[in-house]
């Protein structure tokens, strides 16, 4: 039994601290709200430099051979300061490569951050949903993924629409799952190929670049990946964006708890306030069931892959909400200031408002835990 | 970062699966078809079942091997607990004892308090019960009332009343939190002791619950004359020896979580027996969110327990998981009512006797408010609420209240 962080995972989460904070990444974040998204700071060459991108790529192809857990420390770091590195779509995207014993050959450039991937985020079916599904641009209705027709030479014909994807704006390579025949099938595409449209689209929180991705024929690698790490993919995704939610709660917590220490009222600290402390100690507690939620998912991925969908989902589910009620704590903390363009806490709030509604959404992790659960109490009643 | 065993807590665990093995067939049956109906019976069974762990070195696993106990650690002490329930055999009658109120003694008692009390209690001999919280001292402990007076002889006279009791209807002795200096303030002036609860003097009486059951008592001390060699931990120091119990208590509860039978996948049974609500989307985002919670407590759990093997001491942040597991059940009760219906609240449902008990464990071991208040002031550093009790002496905190209110 050992679920503390090795020395080597507290220096990973030191370096990513100390390379982030050489960034004004709040300051360009408010910038950025204007509509200026140049602003922003581009922190891909500092992910390059602390080897970021090939984190889950193993060692044999350029990467550092670590494990989920060890990513989801840097998406912590990023989501802490709100920095745009766009690792929620390339470390998926990766993973699925890593899978595959014919992506090799497109591994190296990623693993070093020459080229940049981008994950299509295809949710795997459930109790409740057949079939792969997709974000879609508007409504409840879930659009299958895209589809292939295959090609006599390895390759295949991919078509279908994506909305909202992370990180697709200047990707260099999009890998997903698409329906071969109608079975679930990998595959990379390059994305300056023929076929392949990325519209950029900014909602609410400038520092998330999202993408919708159209494609139309366009040319794409069938990869040999298992079925298994096409579905795991999605949960890596689930996993990366809870810990990235939870660096913000972190943040939040922290900035909220140092006001209401300085700030009074009435002659008293309002931290003094039952109503006011008990609201903080509820951050704290969704933050740190959203901690523990992360060793279970960072363990699972190999101690017990089965486990690993709900354990993603739980871990997404709670962090999702903590993120929620952290940035609604924090507006509430600072009174009106906090609503203000004048503090930090709406980037906060614009961060946990868009973040609900990405990759399935929240309430999607949710459902799926519920649906795992069931699974296995049907398996326990048998 | 792995949920393995380490070699020797391997061989730990099959040594007490081994154990089990070869004994599980002793145990009394207390659910089920041939259960043991009667409730004297069933504690008398209990005792002796709890005489043949402690023989097997299945009780007190952290108790010093020179009271009996094995020596060991906290994730051998969990070892023996997931092996017992896995065995589906019952665990200690007396977990209140030999968890909480031996390891206070074993801490602060005399050398022959220990060799008088120890033994009896790791076997069953002699159950034990915690005299702590008072009707009007729960989650303000060093409030109590029960006042003790020493006589001229150096024996004391003990006047007062108890509530919450568990297990005092069969216990042997009491660990008390009493009163005997109310002229200075009021953590200063306690003292704690043993009581036989046989004493004459001493009265117990049942507490129904919400559920009807009497699992607590009240217990009433009418000038109980208890010895010198009572007092454990010297005169006018019963609330630092009171704060060790209440550190073994977090600790139990830290680990113990999962025990009172909390978790997600029970609930999840309960709702996928109905081919409605297992489809449902309300019923399912409300199972996810609450099993998302209860989940998150296990791994809590592994946390403490990474935290105490390598000797750090798990802090009042331990507490959050009590509120996790409490809020959690009750709306877990609360769906699963929803999704079955008035049959859920039936006289022998297992819902029913959940849901009359959580309200209840809402506040044991100190209301969630309080446990609120301790975590926001010892994890966040917020500051302490304004209090009108320091420095004042007990016996004159009467009539400030009167005068603030």
């Amino acid at each position: 039994m050992n679920l503390a962080l090795s020395d080597e995972q507290v220096f990973l989460r030191e370096a990513a601290r100390g390379a982030l904070s050489r960034f004004k990444t709040l300051e360009a974040a408010r910038e950025a709200l204007d509509g200026s998204g140049g602003a922003l700071p581009d922190l891909w060459p500092t992910a390059c430099e602390a080897g970021w991108p090939g984190l889950l790529v193993d060692e044999a192809h350029g990467g550092a051979g670590l494990d989920v857990f060890d990513a989801m420390l840097v998406l912590g770091e990023c989501g802490r300061v709100l920095a745009r590195v766009p690792l929620l779509g390339h470390l998926p995207a990766t993973a699925i490569l890593g899978d595959s014993p014919n992506g090799a050959s497109l591994l190296q450039k990623l693993a070093s951050g020459e080229r940049r991937g981008a994950y299509l985020p295809a949710q795997p079916p459930s109790d409740v949903h057949d079939g792969w599904s997709v974000d879609p641009r508007a409504g409840l209705a879930r659009p299958p993924a895209p589809t292939a027709v295959a090609s006599s030479d390895g390759t295949a014909k991919v078509s279908g629409e994506l909305s909202f994807v992370p990180d697709a704006p200047g990707a260099d390579l999009l890998v997903g799952v698409v329906l071969l025949d109608g079975a679930p099938a990998g595959v990379a595409i390059e994305a300056d190929s023929p076929g392949v449209s990325i519209e950029a689209r900014t909602r609410y929180d400038a520092t998330r670049s999202l993408g919708h991705v159209t494609l139309t024929d366009a040319q794409a690698t069938v990869l040999d990946a298992p079925e298994e790490s096409l579905a795991a993919a999605w949960h890596l995704a689930q996993a990366l964006i809870a810990a990235e939610s939870l660096g913000s709660v972190e943040t939040a917590l922290d900035v909220s708890v140092a006001y209401a220490k300085e700030r009074h009222t009435f002659g008293r600290a309002i931290g003094s306030y039952q109503a006011v402390k008990h609201s903080l100690t509820e951050v704290l507690r969704q933050l740190e069931n959203g901690r523990s939620l992360l060793y279970y998912a960072g363990w699972a991925r190999h101690g017990a892959p089965g486990e690993f969908p709900l354990a993603a989902g739980a871990a997404r589910s709670v962090a999702g909400r903590a993120l929620d009620h952290a940035a609604r704590t924090m507006i509430s903390v600072h009174g009106g200031i906090g609503a203000t363009w004048e503090h930090d806490a709406p980037l906060y709030f614009r961060r946990a408002q868009l973040s609900r509604r990405l990759l399935g959404g929240t309430g999607a992790a949710t459902d799926r835990v519920a649906g795992e659960l069931i699974a296995q109490a049907d398996a326990a009643a048998a | 970062m792995d949920l393995d065993d380490t070699p020797e807590q391997a061989a730990y665990r099959a040594q007490v699966r081994g154990w089990l093995d070869q004994h599980s067939g002793e145990a009394p049956v207390l659910h089920g078809p041939g259960a043991i109906e009667d409730e004297d019976e069933i504690i008398a069974a209990r005792r002796v079942w709890q005489g043949k762990l402690a023989e097997g070195g299945l009780a007190g696993v952290t108790w010093p091997k020179e009271y009996g106990g094995q020596g060991l650690g906290p994730i051998e002490q969990v070892i023996c607990n997931q092996e017992i329930a896995r065995a589906k055999v019952p665990g200690i009658l007396d977990a209140i004892g030999v968890g909480m109120l031996g390891p206070t003694i074993i801490a602060h008692g005399e050398e022959d308090q220990k060799s008088r009390y120890l033994g009896p209690m790791l076997h069953g001999d002699e159950v034990w019960c915690q005299l702590f919280s008072e009707p009007a001292a729960g989650s303000d402990l060093a409030a109590v009332q029960t006042r003790a007076r020493q006589q001229d002889d150096g024996s004391w006279k003990l006047s007062g009343q108890k509530v919450w009791t568990t297990n005092a209807q069969f216990a042997s002795y009491g660990l008390l939190l009493a009163r005997t200096d109310a002229d200075i303030p009021k953590h200063k002036g306690m003292t704690m002791f043993v009581v036989p609860m046989d004493a004459p003097g001493v009265t117990v009486r049942g507490l129904r619950q919400i559920s009807g059951e009497a699992e607590f008592n009240e217990v009433f001390f009418d000038d109980v004359s208890l010895d010198a060699d009572a007092v454990v931990g010297g005169a006018g120091n019963g609330w630092g020896t009171a704060l060790t119990t209440l550190m073994f208590e977090r600790v139990t509860i830290g680990l113990g979580g999962e025990g009172l039978g909390y978790n997600s996948i029970r609930f999840a049974g309960a709702i996928a027996r109905d081919k409605h609500a297992r489809r449902d989307p309300e019923v399912r985002h409300q199972l996810g969110e609450i099993a998302s919670e209860l989940l998150a407590v296990r791994f809590t759990g592994y946390r403490t327990l990474t935290a105490l093997q390598r000797g750090q001491i798990p802090g009042p942040e331990a507490g959050l998981a009590k509120v996790t597991i409490v809020n959690g059940a009750i709306r877990a009760g609360d769906l699963i009512a929803d999704v079955q219906g008035p049959d859920a609240l039936a006289q022998d449902s297992e819902w029913a006797y959940m849901i009359s008990f959580l309200p209840g464990l809402k506040s044991a071991g100190g209301t969630e408010e309080i446990l609120r208040n301790t975590i926001g002031e010892r994890v966040l550093g917020l500051p302490p609420e304004p209090r009108l009790d320091k420095g004042i002496p007990f016996s004159e905190l009467r009539s400030k209240e009167g005068a603030a209110a």
